[in-house]
């Protein structure tokens, strides 16, 4: 099986976020840099699935060189390639993103051999498009689903996919070639080992320059997000504020 | 020209986030088509046409009948291709983005999704013109704003969820009926099988939801706030740290890459309020924070506090319901 | 257009609280870590109320440096002063109840390391430290998963413990608060600090903050990290610079969960690849200061609010750890499974020098530091600030190599910080030599001899800033002439940063006659009708000679230790010169400043930049200088000891060029000090130069200086054998009078003279320095233990140690000398101890007790 993840380097920012003076960006002197929150639980469903089923994984991601580390980090997790789409600058916006993306995974696949999954992030952390994987399976010409929080491979080129709602799961039955978005809590992925690590330093970072034309978004700027106004009210200290709380839930009408 | 609203349903259920697409649709002052999809929606014209659609377009298909990315997709893509609206507007959701997503891959336009307000002066002044929008729409989760310019021809927008109240507009709607060309193999991304949760409060519907957090200390430390959310007939959440120690499943996780709350009460317990965790309880109608730390973010953007140890403050709550219920 | 009609709720943070900060504090403490939270409950026990604690994090932990330690104390320090408090920190976490002692083994994979290992078990015998050496068996016993095969040895110290510092700190905090003598203010950021003029310079005078302003007598800038940017809000320096220490917790680990313990086995120190690995419940905590130094602006650390973790807990640069953990794992192997749990960059602050940075600020009264401290010796540092603050210098122990007086000002720019701890950080798992040397910041200060020293093959020590010559090659050829003192050492850490030709410089200075380049001395200028007034208060001695008379004398403490000895020149009725050392220059001219009256009737010019000293001793001084010394017409000059007796001044020319001559000795020879202007410098050095010829006149260096013409004579040195937990009686150093002029630290001082010393310092001569291997060992004065001939180290009745304070060879008494303070039943002539150095005990002999010297007793040389 072949399996391919698309992650995105974002920061890991703390409770708060600043924007640098020309508003473009959000301050990273200090944060560190990670893979979205779903597209981690995306890497480690791509592990899972060749440990499962043999095979083999592959990281890709579109960003600046920098996001050289998300790759590496991803395989030092066990995805045994990785391959660089590297721009220079401000983030790509989704289409032009997802055209490049596409365009990749052709070369790739015209070399290898298809993937028989491509994994998304349901959104990525920072700019929040969700569309990203949706354009590449449209391009690609393939199924896919997001918010998916269970995969099952079935066997006969079929795979189950779960999907949350908030009457319960939705199964989806696709064929592959498919490719899916991924939501964190599919599973809980796990950390690098020091080997892992060590490991992943050596692995090739295929790189493949992107060229397409801007999409029909344009960034202008960005703002801090409005500030809550009002005091707290501290209803007491201790087990003995108890009676305070609960003259407040009765108040509400929640009790 | 009009403005075209996905109407998002499960199975004939209206999502309540598609009033509040059609309240922002409504304000730019074209008429406002809502499309739905698939025959079991077709009840939901009144409802649509008390929140200001114009036209209700039914469109009705065989692969239809339950929900589909792609054929939803695609049949939302032919609709705009007969009637190039100005702008197709949904609701910032899971379903939401990902029909836009669609659409916006078919027809090639852009999308922007969750869209907070949306500035289209002079977009409409002359006739198919297609001025951008200046749009304020969300990232990180809404712990940050982004100002983008949209230009397209017809404009793919979701609204985050919240974003905009929904009102009332009482009128009444005509009804289009409209028959999209799908093929077979859309649908191989329909719902084939479901499994219903079992009756009972959710933690993104629940009126009260008992969060805790790292300072809950271990998974068998959560049986007080159980035990609390129970008497209020509510749910107990968690923090993105809980969940990453193995304390307490991923789906108790309230915050940007867990589940949106929006309680009429939120007691976050022991938790100190990180962005991940407060853009997931942020919606929350009132929040009561217990925490030692008198300082914490997540007290200081409370409404109310208690200060001290959760482990006694929370038994010390449910005793007190517990007096009063038998008093 | 559309806008939200509901407020959105987007994130923000609100910075303030609901807490009311008072107006006005007796002391404001900023900072909340191990050092703020320990110094509020010190003073408090202290009496100390009315007090304020700020921090612009949260509590318990703000987000500084204590919040991320690793928290463990490894006892052993070579340092007295670290050993000292670190020791005395570690008691105090026991009485927290918040030590869990666990055991550490430093191991060795280089021999190099076990030989330092020695030396180690030699501090640990000074400071009471229970230590063994073991070998890799024994240490894969008490540590089975660490791979023995690449390992030579270890150094494990039983007593080695992870402490609690967190909660030690709130303990203490809470403790003040308690006592009602503190308010605590977290979440309260410092927006500035502001002063008053006084006579005596600018004064704290408040603290403005988020929350608004407090009108405070003292601040004290406990900030760790940020203490720089803080002191600079008041136009004080504090020189340390935020940097990197990589760690990184990886588990989990199957025989660590299996332990079922936060600590069942020692702690290891990997010595040789400047890592440790440190058991954390079930996974293992993997330090290191091996990669490159990292370090940051305090401008530059994150606020609270903007970072991921906390602001001194940065992101991890893999690259930087990635080696280190393959040297784990070869220690290791179970570590190469291990997930990588968190890890981090995580800041701690350096000095120039590696020590703390403690006392009251030069530039601003009453505006204190305690920065730059490590979790194993905070709540020492904390009660010795808090002891500091309280009776204007610290009991427990002296804190002259933390005193924040010490630094000049080139070595309190960032440059210079960046330059010192680049060089240093990778020595902190380091072994360095007690004499070693600088490589960077060189030749910041010259003489004017400097040019001509160089010529003559000058080696150059730092002093300070200042390139002082240690030693001569061009004298490598007189080691024919004195062959048997100038025989090489046959260990290599014996000779290093030393030369056979120090001894031959010495003993042709002895012969006949050296010069000796002592333009690293400080020189301050006190004038006015106040200036013998002041002078008199803060020395033991009169100052109220003659006018070209001089004095030595001591400065003390409050409570009678030593502060600064030095001599002062009485240049005429109103006007003193104070003549100190390059290494206490710095904290002298503080301590006068500290207490000069400020109503003008005294002015204070330091005169240290415009003069240079050239010092010419030996036999034939007088001759060599009666060739070039003149009044100011072109009269020879009278030389002789009855017209320019011992301890005079006079203004001279020498060579047509006006120089001051001083008629002193620290070598114990005939001879002078020789004052003049830097631009005159060159011209006297080639006149004495050749003025000398005909004697063989040598330039002799810091070696013969400071080591072994000095320890003949047995002087005291400030720092070695003067320290504030000494006073001059034991010091053998009180006159038979005491003036009665009031004085710092003189009730003291006559109650030390009532009694008995508890310690006298005495000269000691090694009996034997032949080493097991069969050959001859040089200690270098690291303050190796005096022990009783069962091997046992010698306490005296105030619990002082006996330890060597100087050692070096006494060329012309044909014995190699050691110093050191023993209780009064030891200090007899002719008393037969031991010496510990580099775990091997020898034999020495007490041949003075007291201040008479070893060679020239009667000072006839000098003298007469």
């Amino acid at each position: 099986m072949r399996v391919l993840v698309c992650v995105k380097r974002v920061p890991a920012p703390g409770a708060k976020i600043n924007i640098t003076a020309d508003g473009l960006a959000i301050d990273t002197a200090y944060l560190a840099f990670t893979t979205s929150p779903h597209e981690e639980c995306a890497v480690e469903e791509a592990v899972r699935l060749v440990e499962q089923h043999g095979g083999e994984a592959t990281v890709l991601t579109l960003g600046p060189a920098e996001a050289d580390e998300q790759l590496r980090y991803a395989a030092s997790l066990g995805v045994a390639k990785a391959v660089l789409l590297p721009i220079v600058g401000a983030d790509w916006d989704p289409q032009r993103t997802a055209a490049a993306i596409a365009t990749a995974i052709a070369e790739l696949e015209s070399a290898d051999g298809p993937f028989d999954i491509i994994l998304f992030g349901n959104e990525s952390a920072d700019s929040g498009g969700f569309q990203v994987g949706v354009r590449v399976a449209r391009s690609l010409g393939r199924p896919i689903v997001n918010g998916i929080k269970g995969i099952e491979v079935v066997g006969d080129g079929t795979v189950r996919a779960r999907r949350e709602s908030e009457v319960g799961l939705e199964v989806y039955a696709l064929p592959t070639p498919v490719v899916l978005g991924v939501k964190e809590g599919i599973n809980l992925p796990r950390y690098p080992t020091l080997k892992g690590r060590l490991g992943s330093k050596k692995i090739e970072v295929g790189q493949i320059v992107p060229d397409v034309a801007a999409g029909g978004q344009r960034m202008v700027t960005l703002l801090p997000a409005a500030e809550q106004v009002g005091a707290t009210t501290i209803l007491g200290h201790g087990p003995d504020a108890a009676a305070a709380v609960v003259d407040l839930l009765e108040e509400l009408g929640v009790l | 020209m009009s403005i075209l609203v996905v109407v998002e349903h499960d199975r004939g259920t209206v999502a309540p986030a598609t009033f509040e697409a059609l309240t922002a649709a409504r304000s730019l002052g074209e008429p406002v088509h809502a499309i739905t999809l698939g025959a079991s929606a077709d009840g939901l014209v009144d409802q649509l046409a008390a929140h200001g659609a114009a036209v209700v377009v039914q469109a009705h298909h065989d692969l239809l009948a339950d929900y589909g990315p792609e054929a939803w997709g695609d049949t939302v893509a032919q609709y705009v291709g007969h009637t190039s609206p100005s702008a197709v507007i949904a609701t910032g959701t899971d379903r939401g983005n990902e029909v836009l997503a669609h659409v916006g891959a078919i027809l090639d336009l852009p999308f922007v999704a969750n869209c907070l307000s949306f500035d289209t002066a002079g977009a409409f002044d002359t006739a198919g013109a297609a001025d951008p929008w200046q749009i304020t729409r969300v990232r990180w989760g809404g712990s940050l704003l982004e100002q983008c310019e949209l230009s397209a021809t017809t404009k793919l927008v979701t609204m985050t969820h919240h974003a905009v109240e929904a009102t009332e507009s009482p009128g009444i709607a005509s009804t289009e009926s409209f028959a999209p060309s799908l093929e077979p193999w859309h649908g191989r991304s329909v719902v084939v099988d479901r499994v219903e949760r079992a009756a009972g409060v959710t933690l993104a519907t629940a009126p009260v939801v008992v969060g805790g957090g790292r300072g809950v200390g271990s998974p068998e430390a959560f049986a007080p706030l159980e035990d609390l959310a129970s008497l209020l007939g509510g749910v107990v959440g968690c923090s993105r740290a809980v969940t990453n120690n193995g304390w307490r499943n991923h789906t108790d996780q309230v915050g940007q890459t867990g589940t949106r709350i929006a309680p009429d009460i939120y007691l976050a317990c022991g938790i100190s309020g990180a962005i991940q965790h407060w853009v997931g309880a942020m919606a929350s109608k009132k929040i009561l924070a217990i925490n030692t730390d008198p300082e914490a973010n997540m007290v200081a953007k409370a409404d109310y506090a208690v200060i001290g140890d959760l482990h006694q403050v929370v038994p010390a709550i449910a005793a007190e319901i517990r007096r009063r219920r038998n008093a | 257009m559309i806008r939200p009609n509901h407020t959105y709720r987007g994130y923000s943070m609100s910075e303030v609280g609901n807490q009311t900060i008072p107006a006005t504090a007796k002391v404001v403490i900023i900072g909340a870590g191990i050092v703020g939270n320990c110094l509020v409950g010190h003073l408090a026990r202290l009496g100390w109320t009315d007090m304020v604690m700020i921090d612009k994090g949260p509590l318990p932990n703000p987000g500084g440096s204590t919040g991320h330690a690793s928290n463990f104390i490894f006892p052993t320090d070579h340092n007295k002063e670290m050993a000292f408090l670190t020791i005395d920190s570690q008691n105090q976490y026991i009485d927290a109840g918040l030590n869990n002692t666990c055991g550490g083994i430093e191991v060795a994979r280089e021999p190099q390391r076990m030989e330092e290992f020695k030396r180690r078990m030699t501090s640990a015998k000074a400071w009471g430290i229970d230590a063994r050496l073991v070998t890799p068996a024994e240490i894969k016993e008490m540590v089975p998963f660490i791979n023995e095969d690449i390992l030579l040895g270890g150094y494990y110290t039983p007593s080695v413990s992870v402490v609690d510092s967190l909660a030690t700190g709130t303990k203490m905090r809470e403790e003040a608060v308690a006592a009602g003598a503190l308010q605590v203010f977290a979440n309260t950021e410092v927006q500035g600090l502001e002063t008053i003029d006084t006579p005596g310079g600018p004064q704290i005078s408040a603290v403005l903050t988020d929350r608004g302003r407090i009108e405070a007598e003292h601040v004290v800038i406990a900030c760790g990290v940020w203490s720089p940017r803080i002191a600079r809000m008041a136009g004080a320096n504090i020189p340390l610079t935020p940097a990197v220490h990589q760690m990184a917790d990886v588990g989990p680990i199957d025989i660590l969960q299996e332990s079922n313990k936060e600590l069942a086995y020692p702690i290891i120190r990997d010595m040789d690849t400047f890592c440790y690995e440190r058991q954390s419940s079930g996974s293992m905590e993997v330090g290191s200061y091996a990669h490159r130094p990292i370090l940051m602006r305090p401008d530059d650390i994150p606020s609270n609010s903007a970072s991921a973790l906390t602001p001194t807990e940065l992101p991890l640069t893999y690259d930087d750890f990635d080696p280190q953990m393959e040297q784990a794992i070869e220690l290791m192997e179970m570590l190469g499974d291990a997930e990588i749990r968190y890890a981090i960059n995580g800041l701690l602050s350096l000095t120039p020098d590696a020590n703390p940075v403690l006392g009251e600020t030069v530039e601003v009264r009453n505006l204190w530091s305690a920065a730059a401290v490590w979790i194993k010796e905070g709540p020492g540092i904390a009660q010795l600030v808090a002891e500091w603050m309280t009776y204007g210098y610290p009991h427990m122990c002296d804190p002259h190599g933390s005193d924040i007086s010490r630094f000049y000002p080139h070595e309190k720019t960032e440059w210079h910080i960046n330059a010192r701890c680049n060089e240093h950080f990778n020595k902190t798992y380091g072994i360095v030599h007690p004499r070693e040397q600088w490589a960077s910041q060189r030749g910041i200060r010259r003489s004017p001899f400097y040019a001509r020293e160089e010529a003559l093959g000058a080696v150059f020590f730092d002093a300070r800033g200042w390139e002082r010559p240690q030693w001569f090659e061009s004298n490598a050829k007189l080691m024919e002439k004195y062959p048997e003192a100038t025989k090489a050492r046959t260990h290599e850490w014996d000779a290093r940063w030393w030369s056979p030709i120090t001894n031959a410089e010495h003993l042709q200075m002895r012969a006949s006659v050296g010069m000796v380049d002592l333009t690293a001395f400080n020189e301050f200028d006190f004038e006015g009708p106040g200036a013998l007034g002041f002078l008199q208060y803060m020395t033991v001695n009169s100052v109220d000679v003659a006018v070209g008379r001089s004095v030595y004398t001591p400065l003390l403490t409050p409570h009678g230790g030593f502060r600064g000895d030095l001599t002062i020149q009485r240049l005429g009725t109103d006007h003193f010169r104070v003549i100190t050392g390059a290494f206490d220059g710095g904290r002298d001219n503080y301590w006068f400043r500290k207490y000069m009256p400020t109503d003008g009737s005294v002015t204070f010019t330091d005169r240290s930049q415009g003069l240079c000293t050239v010092g010419v001793w030996g036999p034939n001084a007088a001759a060599t200088m009666a060739k070039i010394v003149t009044d100011s017409t072109t009269a020879a000059y009278d030389l002789s000891l009855t017209g320019f007796p011992y301890g005079a001044v006079r203004d001279v020319l020498i060579d047509g060029v006006p120089a001051t001559m001083f008629r002193i000795s620290y070598v114990g020879e005939n001879g002078w000090e020789i004052y003049t202007q830097m631009e005159h410098g060159l011209k006297v050095w080639d006149a004495i130069m050749s003025a000398g010829e005909p004697f063989e006149i040598i330039p002799v260096g810091i070696g013969v200086y400071a080591v072994t013409g000095r320890i003949e004579k047995g002087y005291r040195l400030m720092g070695a054998e003067l320290e504030s937990e000494y006073n001059p009686v034991e010091a053998g150093i009180n006159r038979p009078k005491v003036k009665s002029a009031d004085f710092l630290g003189k009730a003291a001082y006559l109650a030390a003279r009532e009694e008995s010393p508890a310690a006298i310092m005495c000269t000691l001569s090694m009996d034997s320095q032949r080493c097991a291997d069969g050959y001859d060992r040089f200690p270098t004065g690291g303050n190796e233990p005096i022990l009783t001939l069962a091997g046992d180290r010698i306490l005296d009745a105030k619990g002082r140690v006996s330890r060597v304070t100087t050692a070096g060879a006494g060329p012309s008494v044909g014995k190699y000398l050691l110093l050191a303070y023993l209780p009064p039943e030891h200090a007899v002539e002719g008393t037969k101890l031991q010496m510990m150095y580099m775990n091997e005990n020898y034999p020495v002999t007490v041949e003075r007790a007291g201040a008479t010297p070893l060679f020239d007793p009667t000072d006839a040389r000098m003298k007469s």
